[in-house]
């Protein structure tokens, strides 16, 4: 069977979810071979053999970090060329996304971004204009390249022992432009990532204020959630606008998804339609987002939200 | 410093979009608008020319009507513009768009170029990454925040710890996020100026664009079905009687989200 490659995304060495679960999809398609980028691959080969990698390719120059997104493509343009996968598949961040456009160039093959399911044949599912339709594509030219959206795919371990291979890469000029002088992490609670998150709670223009995000967070930490926000209360700066969900912020698609004082807007809507169960509390009945409830509360989210937490606490105890 | 910033049209945001007979988006039925994150790059190109001179030309690939959203950018305070226009380019996915751009940019002199971190319409964002690869100039993406040096361009570029500062010698590519300012609406006085301002309409052939690498034959991917999301069923909405929280808490408890 030939090799699916799957570009391992992590944070020092440590696989983020989505790379599990590419893993896992990739075993549907062939045999999943990780490829690595950067420091920390000792931290990464266990949990990379517990989810089904029969190999594992290591690029761990440490020169591999000092740029942008550049030589990633480039070692994943190596693999390709000494291995001949059947496809790369790519968690579909917007890094990601990036290292899968410029692989598509080098190699001269299509790229598909986005999708919510492969299938045999590297046919592609996507979500499009807000979840409105389901596309099937493929790759008509070169290596299948395909970017898959975190929670696609549910991970499921099957063990294996990966071979281990070293690549080692000379970077292009090209690659070695545009450099990283500094990595900055901005404050971050101990909340999972919004594209990542199985729940999201979102909050927006009926929060009134800023302060009020006190009782989204409430809500979302009892329930282990990420917190969202629509882009009416981002630009009124109440969150950070890395936390938008929407049109022009970021594309969620969690088990769960709790729109709170939120109307619904197109702009908004296209951010979150795909969700697989959606809740709203909004005080207007004829607020949009109702529209796409599973489970809709008409009331005052100052009410409402307090009482929802507090009822879960008493569960969880 | 000289500085191109590219522009799309795509169906108006709030519009619902639908695919063509070929699946491909429809931008005859509906209004078409300047893609909403252009709108910053053309803001960022006039704040960086205002502040060190230079000349800003705007570049559009699309059909004829795409020349309103041209029009918009020369009325904002862009100097000139080249659309590039020809059926051949009908359908162009990302891999063909970026080699059609790349070989425009070619007739254009430029020190930066400057998009917007993507469309509204396909939001693939892959494109400003597919261009520095193909010009082999420097990838300078999801820019918050862009400073031009001498010869040199640094940017703050978001991503989801934080961000990271990058820095790259010029020509650099570079797209702009939504929170980097706030554009300029055209002046009465801008929208008559942008009529008289001179617009460059290049074929494929006059961009040195080679047919067989555009349009739906030439791209890298192929739709196969397109299908309508069914309509959600109606979910059970709830008017709060004191009680909401508990029913809602009910609710995901019988979903097993507790």
């Amino acid at each position: 069977m030939a090799e699916v490659l799957v570009l391992v995304e992590h944070v020092d060495g440590a696989p983020k979810k989505v790379t599990l679960e590419l893993l896992t999809l990739a075993r549907s398609l062939g045999e999943p071979a990780a490829v690595f980028v950067g420091n920390g691959a000792e931290n990464a080969k266990d949990k990379l053999a517990e989810y089904g990698a029969t190999k594992i390719y290591v690029a761990g120059d440490a020169e591999l970090d000092s740029y942008l997104v550049a030589p990633k493509a480039e070692v994943l343009a190596q693999v390709v060329q000494q291995s001949s996968p059947a496809a790369v598949l790519i968690p579909s961040s917007p890094e990601g996304k990036e290292v899968a456009g410029r692989l598509a160039v080098k190699l001269d093959s299509g790229v598909i971004t986005d999708a919510v399911g492969v299938a045999d044949g590297f046919v592609a599912t996507q979500s499009i204009f807000g979840g409105a339709f389901n596309v099937q594509s493929k790759v008509s030219k070169g290596t299948p390249i395909i970017t898959v959206r975190p929670n696609s795919t549910a991970p499921e371990p099957a063990p294996a022992q990966p071979t281990e291979e070293q690549v080692s890469v000379t970077l292009s000029d090209a690659a070695k432009k545009a450099k990283v002088l500094d990595r900055v992490t901005e404050k971050k609670g101990g909340r999972p990532e919004l594209t990542e998150a199985a729940i999201v709670v979102s909050g927006g223009r009926g929060l009134g204020d800023g302060k009020n995000f006190d009782i989204i967070e409430k809500l979302a930490d009892t329930l282990g959630a990420a917190v969202g926000a629509s882009r009416a209360a981002t630009d009124a700066g109440w969150y950070p606008h890395t936390n938008q969900v929407g049109q022009t912020g970021k594309t969620v698609s969690p088990q769960l998804y709790m729109a709170v004082g939120i109307s619904g807007a197109i702009q908004h809507r296209a951010g979150m339609q795909t969700s697989k169960t959606i809740v709203a509390i909004n005080k207007d009945p004829e607020a949009p987002i109702f529209e796409l409830v599973d489970f809709g509360i008409v009331g005052d989210l100052f009410n409402v939200v307090p009482q929802l937490t507090e009822e879960i606490e008493k569960r969880k105890s | 410093m000289n500085i191109v910033v590219c522009v799309k049209q795509v169906p108006d945001t709030w519009a619902e979009k639908k695919l063509g007979s070929d699946k491909t988006v429809d931008r005859e039925s509906v209004d078409g608008v300047m893609n909403e994150l252009d709108e910053y790059a053309v803001e960022e190109a006039l704040k960086i020319k205002e502040a060190q001179g230079g000349e800003v030309t705007v570049l559009s690939m699309g059909p004829e009507k795409a020349v309103e959203t041209i029009r918009k950018a020369l009325s904002m305070g862009a100097d000139k513009a080249v659309h590039v226009v020809d059926p051949a380019l009908h359908g162009s996915d990302a891999l063909a768009t970026s080699y059609a751009l790349a070989q425009a940019l070619g007739t254009i002199e430029h020190d930066l170029v400057i998009l917007g971190v993507e469309s509204t319409d396909a939001r693939m964002s892959v494109v400003p990454a597919m261009l520095a690869e193909r010009l082999g100039a420097a990838q300078l993406t999801f820019a918050r925040k862009v400073e031009v040096g001498d010869g040199t361009v640094k940017i703050e570029r978001l991503n989801d710890a934080g961000y990271e500062v990058v820095e790259a010698p010029t020509p650099a590519i570079v797209s702009v996020v939504e929170k980097i300012n706030e554009p300029r609406y055209p002046s009465f006085k801008g929208i008559m100026a942008a009529k008289k301002k001179p617009l460059t309409t290049l074929t494929i052939a006059d961009a040195g664009i080679d047919a067989a690498n555009v349009g739906l034959d030439g791209s890298g991917t192929a739709v196969d079905e397109v299908t309508a999301r069914p309509p959600k069923q109606a979910g059970q909405i709830v008017k709060d009687e004191g009680d909401g929280g508990t029913k809602l808490a009910e609710f995901l408890a019988s979903q097993k989200f507790v």
